[in-house]
């Protein structure tokens, strides 16, 4: 029986290099952009007083004569293509999947209406991806492809969606024994590699056989590798997740989310990932 | 409690790997998680302490007033608890959802910690009959990841170790009337016994197996689970069962050898529940030696210590 109680410390913020910080434009709301009145205003800009000011926290962007701030933390705005992770609220003639601003129609004819039931319960995961998005923010999703649709046994972390990092591809069967679905929504799934099977994580057949011990480790310190990242606001993509697993390879599963042990395998991480861009 | 939805497959996975013994997050079924403990939080409160057990965090505040004893106890004290369910930790707990659960938890409190053998109530007398100090025990969830029962009882432990009451002295007036004096010096103050105050573990049972410090989504897979309160004795003060489940019989690991010894303190348990009543007693028990090492580390440090607070 293991039991970690400590008086709290002052979490410090884990930064590799601030150089990096100082050449980003960061504005936070009221800040004067500029004040040359031959721009056009984007997201998160408005004009007072003939000057462009921010009305958000966040970065800066400029696209010709076009000026926006893109905010640092906000609620998901799903775009077309974004591959999402949902959990069934609602099982009606469409589903709704995880808040109320998103619907999933699947329905290629009446008895997938009746039967979709028999599919899909309230309650399941499954992965989809961003077919239109509504002028209200609300969002289509579709699972027209095999990868997508019902997710099985696995583990699902939730994050902020601005730590997600965009990129062609979301699904990865990564070297250390496992695969993760990195929804842009910010929940990620992680789950067991199929065997040589080509089944993918979608279709709705839902394997419950007991998954290896070993198997379960990896995806242990998975979870906790990213719940470490994610504290400390490293962008999530594969090759981030995939150097904090080796830095954390030196400790057992469960020490990773002792706050030392989680500076420690994220600075080492931030200097690999330095090392790699460099 | 606040509710999470699960999938059945994730529900195999997880139960899968309680039997392995090795939980999502890699503990084993008896492991806690990071567990921090503050005490002097709020200022205005005669004693207090803030605790975070993984995402759970509670708040308990103190406050020591005189009033009447109980008629039946006239030389004995007695504690009160609320227990408040902020909306911060669950949209759940808006507006009245958090009543019921409140009501709840502040009950199994009363009966854990309001007795004699838990706190030394006989200490909060002033006067046999006439006046006796009440203390008022607060508890505001802060937030809510599974494992109420557990962080709130280590945060009244903590909070009645750093609780100073002001001395009191009974003095006479003209009249021959008894009047209650404070003492002038702010410092001038009693402190509680805290060594037999119990703390409370909450064994889940999941498939086969029991785990001690359940999150929200192993408690979704659960069906009944087992509070029992535990003295740094191992003494078995309070027991409570929760949830639609029955207890299984046939987990039990240790039956016969320990039918005997338990049967005495347990009396109106049934004696299915002896196995996950001995890994109870077992962690609870091994709860209170590093809380108290903690507290007095804490107290030790005095006016150096850095408050970390809830900015921290």
């Amino acid at each position: 029986m293991a039991l970690d109680m400590r008086l709290p410390t002052v979490r410090k913020t884990v930064s590799v290099s601030t150089s990096v910080f100082d050449r980003k434009d960061m504005v936070v709301p009221g800040d004067i952009i500029t004040s040359d009145t031959g721009f056009m205003r984007g997201h998160g800009t408005y004009v007072d007083e003939e000057m462009l000011t921010a009305s958000v926290a966040g970065e800066v962007q400029r696209v010709d004569k076009l000026i926006c701030v893109r905010p640092l933390k906000t609620r998901f705005n799903g775009e077309v293509g974004d591959v999402v992770v949902g959990r069934i609220t609602e099982v009606n003639w469409t589903l709704s999947c995880c808040s109320h601003q998103i619907s999933l129609t699947r329905r290629r004819s009446a008895e997938d209406e009746l039967t979709m039931r028999e599919y899909l319960q309230e309650g399941d995961l499954i992965s989809a991806e961003v077919q239109s998005v509504f002028s209200d923010g609300a969002l289509s999703l579709h699972t027209r492809s095999l990868k997508y649709g019902k997710l099985g046994q696995g583990v699902l972390v939730q994050i902020s969606p601005s730590l997600i990092k965009r990129q062609k591809s979301h699904f990865h069967n990564l070297p250390c024994g496992a695969s993760i679905i990195l929804g842009n929504n910010g929940f990620v799934w992680l789950y067991p590699t199929m065997g040589q099977q080509e089944e993918e994580a979608g279709g709705f057949y839902t394997s419950l056989e007991p998954v290896s011990l070993s198997d379960r480790e990896v995806i242990s310190r998975l979870r906790n590798c990213l719940l470490a990242l994610a504290a400390h606001k490293v962008l999530l993509y594969d090759t981030s997740v995939l150097y904090c697993y080796e830095s954390s390879l030196q400790h057992q599963v469960k020490d990773i989310l002792k706050p030392e042990v989680m500076e420690e395998i994220v600075m080492l991480t931030q200097q690999k990932l330095l090392e790699q861009e460099g | 409690m606040a509710r999470v939805k699960v999938s059945e497959a994730e529900k195999v996975y997880i139960l899968h790997g309680i039997r392995d013994d090795l939980r999502v997050d890699g503990r084993s079924c008896e492991d806690y998680r990071h567990m921090e403990v503050e005490t002097d939080v709020v200022s205005n409160t005669d004693g207090s302490a803030r605790v975070s057990l993984g995402h759970t965090a509670v708040l308990v505040g103190i406050k020591a007033e005189i009033g009447k004893p109980r008629p039946l106890v006239p030389d004995e004290g007695y504690l009160e608890f609320f227990v408040d369910c902020s909306a911060n930790a669950t949209p759940e707990f808006e507006g009245r959802g958090g009543e019921e659960l409140g009501i709840e938890l502040s009950n199994t409190l009363y009966r854990v910690f309001n007795n004699r053998s838990s706190v030394d109530l006989k200490s909060l007398c002033i006067s046999a009959g006439e006046h006796c100090w009440v203390l008022y025990v607060d508890v505001l969830l802060l937030q809510c990841d599974g494992n109420l029962y557990d962080a709130i009882s280590v945060a009244i432990k903590a909070a009645l170790f750093n609780t100073k009451i002001p001395r009191v002295h009974m003095s006479s007036d003209e009249e021959g009337g008894k009047e209650v004096e404070l003492s002038d010096d702010p410092f001038d103050c009693v402190r509680l016994n805290v060594e037999s105050v119990p703390c409370i573990v909450t064994l889940c049972k999941v498939g086969h197996r029991h785990v001690v410090d359940a999150t929200l989504q192993e408690k979704a897979c659960s069906v009944a689970s087992l509070i029992i309160a535990v003295t740094h004795r191992g003494t078995v003060t309070c027991a409570k069962k929760m949830g639609g489940g029955s207890l299984d019989p046939e987990s039990i690991f240790e039956m016969t050898e320990v039918r005997q010894t338990t049967r005495n303190d347990l009396g109106f348990l049934c004696v299915y529940d002896v196995s996950l009543v001995q890994a109870g007693k077992r962690v609870g028990k091994a709860l209170h030696a590093p809380l108290m090492k903690l507290l007095q580390q804490e107290e030790s440090l005095g006016k150096k210590r850095q408050k970390v607070g809830f900015l921290g």
